[in-house]
């Protein structure tokens, strides 16, 4: 991996270890998880599958949780527009996801660590690079302080 | 307190290797819920199986969480393992610890802190599960296919001979699609027409096909067992019932402009025309962009002439609608465009495509079977053939795919012309020669070994017309030679792609396709006749391109799954569907317009609010037509909605144990 390719975060963050939630739709995105798997495609044990019937299923509910118990960056995975097994439903995520953005920015969440995508069952490949990137990114933004040290402390 | 009991499996060393499993059983032991934990080798076997159940048996588990495969692999294993052991089927969740975890992490230690993690979800999540109870439905015994070609003749007869009603939607005048304009076939240069017109009279005579030619699947909604198809049938302005097929009318039409379809444009027909000789059904239609008294109101000299009075102008498109259980997809496909590709030349009439050569070689078609040029109609007396013309070509005029026919009908056709006329000389240019079906590789050898076909291992770079000769530039890759032959006519083995009108039919069906734009199958290896949405199956070269004793087969496995599935009294449904909490509802039916299923409408209740009794509107989903997407439960602002299965507090605490 070339995280550190044109900053230093990652030496400055030695023990950072960022921790990836990717909501999954089932019939696409899950299953290009599972050709990645199939095809050995190696990449960073940070990201953790939350499986979905559809992309639409994900609540800002579900991402907001996430990133209040310390997730560094939040992925919603569907079909291509076009192509989701239920008809429209990644439609409904793709409007969706500006109003994520904009809610994740207004609590003081970086944008860059929220991305929706379309993988499909037949895209390992891209599974692994769409989860690289995020984590590339999600490096040199550092880790989720706001709302981790938000949490309720007892 | 749950009892739920978690087992990690070994997947042999495809786990092991890279999960340290005693470690996650360990973890496991601790988790809230847990009261049994072990590791297995092969979870998935039948010893393995039989250990969960009888572990379920003696530690009394309510739930089960299996750290294995990916659930897209063995959920059903499982939930049927836990079923016979006496727990709710969907009282199990899968940690997918091999496909997530040990197939991608190289690192045991990271692998192992991950697969610990996922066993945290699931048992977090399975501690929130509860008992589903599938309902039924009921199945319409009727199946309908789309496109009557070969493969929606053959599903088409096998389906009606088990008893079942059947009716083809076909698109133009008349069934029979591309292997009616074929004229001889591979490997056993039968007579096309002559096995197919019999299998056509069988489809149109058969008690429980019903044909709708000339029509169109306009929208279709509904779900396995039950769908909803609003089929078009497009005017004819003949009457079916009333014409005999004297075709007085066709050949009396005095517009003689169209180009035919069927004779790939080598010859013209009228405006009111059958499209072949053998068509079926075996009445006309009119065109209504060549027709003169549709478009002047002129003429309606086929009204006049016509002894049964079959003609009506005043026809209309008309919209019928069925119901089905199962839908076949046999749609066909189409070859590429070659205007794309200048050095051959397709704008001279004397380079043509296979498919025009296959009517010019036949006895019924544009030159009574007598193999002519277009340009002069004069004998040629060299022929070159070539292969591969924008398939296995990345490029973007091309299709990066083998549309594996080619090779078989080149060879047929360079031997029917040597057949027939042994002083013609022909020429093959192939990138490669495949011919992998039974009996193909002695076919295609008799092409050069007995007719002396000339095989050159090389790609044409260009055609320059010359007077009345094509001067075909290529090179002989075997010897380095370049090559120029004085052709007369040249044969393009053009590509076959998806029909132009695949994605909107893959819209209309909700099923999906490959980047190539064929429709896709549930599983390449094991499920290559279904696709991802139940009750909807494939046949023939809409799945990828296929000759014809393959389409059979793959019509006829179509033919045998529908079979087995109208033969079911009921069908259960996924009882993964949403359910509204009426006392949160505040009827707003934002739900109702979200939902891609129409599954949500309303119903009025009565609710007691301090003893005074209020009328309330409030959503109610239709179990049988909602798929389970859970959108609805998004849209919903005072979250009145939930999806079985997969519920807000379940997916809530998913993400607070991988957060742990
Ligand atoms: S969106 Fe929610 S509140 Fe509105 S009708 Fe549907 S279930 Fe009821
Ligand atoms: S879960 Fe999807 S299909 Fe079911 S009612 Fe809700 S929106 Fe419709």
């Amino acid at each position: 991996m070339s995280l550190d390719t044109n900053t230093n975060v990652v030496n400055k963050n030695e023990e950072f270890k960022p921790l990836i939630v990717a909501f999954c739709c089932n019939w696409c995105s899950y299953a290009g998880a599972d050709l990645a798997g199939t095809s050995r495609l190696k990449y960073p044990a940070n990201i953790k599958i939350i499986r979905v019937p559809c992309s639409c299923r994900v609540n800002i509910n579900f991402v907001l949780r996430a990133f209040q118990n310390g997730a560094d960056g939040v992925v919603i995975a569907g079909c291509h527009p076009g192509d989701c097994h239920y008809s429209t439903g990644n439609y409904h995520t793709r409007r969706r996801f500006s109003l994520i953005t904009n809610l994740t920015e207004y609590i003081g969440v970086e944008k860059e660590r929220f991305k929706v995508d379309w993988i499909s069952a037949a895209e390992g490949n891209k599974f692994a690079t769409v989860m690289n990137d995020i984590l590339e990114d999600v490096y040199k933004l550092g880790p989720n302080k706001k709302l981790r040290d938000a949490r309720w402390k007892i | 307190m749950r009892k739920i009991g978690v087992f990690v499996c070994w997947c042999g060393s495809n786990i092991a290797a890279t999960v340290d499993v005693k470690q996650v059983v360990e973890e496991a032991k601790k988790m809230p819920g847990v009261a049994y934990a072990a590791d297995y080798q092969y979870m998935c076997s039948e010893i393995g199986q039989n250990m969960m159940k009888e572990v379920i048996d003696k530690h009394n588990l309510d739930r089960v969480v299996v750290a294995a495969c990916s659930p897209r692999m063995h959920e059903n294993t499982f939930r049927r393992a836990a079923e016979e052991a006496g727990i709710n089927p969907y009282l199990v969740e899968i940690a997918n610890i091999r496909e997530q975890c040990s197939w991608v992490h190289k690192d045991k230690e990271a692998g192992t802190e991950k697969a610990i993690a996922l066993t945290r979800a699931a048992v977090a999540k399975v501690t929130l599960n509860s008992e589903l109870v599938p309902g039924e439905i009921d199945v319409v015994k009727k199946a309908l296919i789309i496109g009557g070609g070969i493969a929606g003749i053959q599903s088409a007869l096998d389906i009606a001979d088990a008893g079942y009603k059947v009716d083809i939607v076909e698109k133009t005048p008349s069934i029979g699609g591309k292997m009616a304009q074929l004229d001889k076939t591979f490997p056993t240069l039968d007579c096309s027409a002559c096995i197919l017109t019999p299998k056509m009279v069988d489809a149109a005579k058969h008690p429980n096909i019903t044909l709708h030619t000339y029509s169109e699947v306009e929208k279709i909604s509904g779900y396995v067992g039950n769908f909803n198809v609003q089929i078009k049938k497009k005017a004819r302005y003949v009457d079916m019932d009333k014409c005999t097929g004297c075709r007085i009318c066709t050949e009396k039409c005095p517009s003689k402009k169209a180009k035919s379809e069927f004779e790939e444009g080598l010859k013209n027909r009228g405006a009111v025309y059958i499209p072949f000789a053998q068509a079926v059904p075996n009445v006309p239609v009119i065109d209504t962009d060549e027709c003169i008294k549709l478009k002047t109101g002129k003429c309606g000299l086929c009204e006049k002439l016509c002894p049964s009075n079959a003609i009506k102008f005043d026809d209309k498109d008309e919209i019928i609608t069925e119901e089905y259980g199962a839908i076949v997809v046999a749609s066909g496909y189409d070859i590429i465009d070659l205007n794309k590709f200048g050095e051959y030349q397709y704008d001279h009439p004397d380079v043509i495509t296979s498919l025009e050569f296959e009517r010019i070689t036949n006895a019924a078609g544009p030159t009574n079977g007598k193999f002519l040029r277009p340009s002069d109609g004069e004998k040629p007396k060299k022929v070159v053939f070539i292969q591969c013309v924008g398939s296995r070509d990345k490029t973007e005029r091309g299709k990066s795919y083998c549309s594996k026919i080619c090779c078989m009908y080149t060879a047929k056709h360079s031997m029917l012309i040597k057949e027939k006329y042994p002083d013609i000389e022909a020429y093959v240019f192939y990138i490669d020669v495949r011919t992998p079906g039974k009996n193909f590789d002695e076919f295609q050898r008799r092409a050069v070994e007995k007719y002396g076909v000339q095989y050159i291992k090389g790609m044409v770079g260009k055609i320059f017309p010359e007077g009345k000769k094509l001067m075909v530039h290529g090179v002989d890759t075997m010897s380095g030679e370049t090559l120029v032959i004085d052709a007369d006519m040249v044969v393009l083995a053009a590509a076959t792609k998806a029909k132009s009108d695949a994605i909107d039919l893959k819209r209309k069906l909700n099923i999906s396709t490959d980047i190539n734009n064929f429709f896709t199958e549930a599983h390449p290896k094991l499920r290559p006749v279904e696709t991802a949405s139940a009750g909807i199956y494939l046949a023939g070269a809409c799945q990828g391109p296929k000759d014809i004793p393959e389409t059979v087969a793959q019509s006829s496995a179509a033919a045998a799954k529908v079979i087995g599935l109208l033969n079911k009294s009921k069908l259960v449904n996924n009882p993964c569907v949403s359910a509204v909490d009426e006392s949160l509802c505040s009827g707003c039916l934002a739900c109702t317009e979200m939902c891609p299923y129409d599954a949500i409408s309303y119903k009025n209740i009565e609710i007691d609010d301090h003893g005074k009794k209020i009328k309330k509107v409030v959503a109610d989903v239709n179990e049988a037509l909602c798929h389970g997407c859970g959108g609805c439960t998004v849209t919903c602002r005072p979250g009145a909605i939930d999806l079985k299965g997969f519920t807000n507090k379940q997916i809530l605490a998913e993400v607070d144990a991988i957060c742990h």
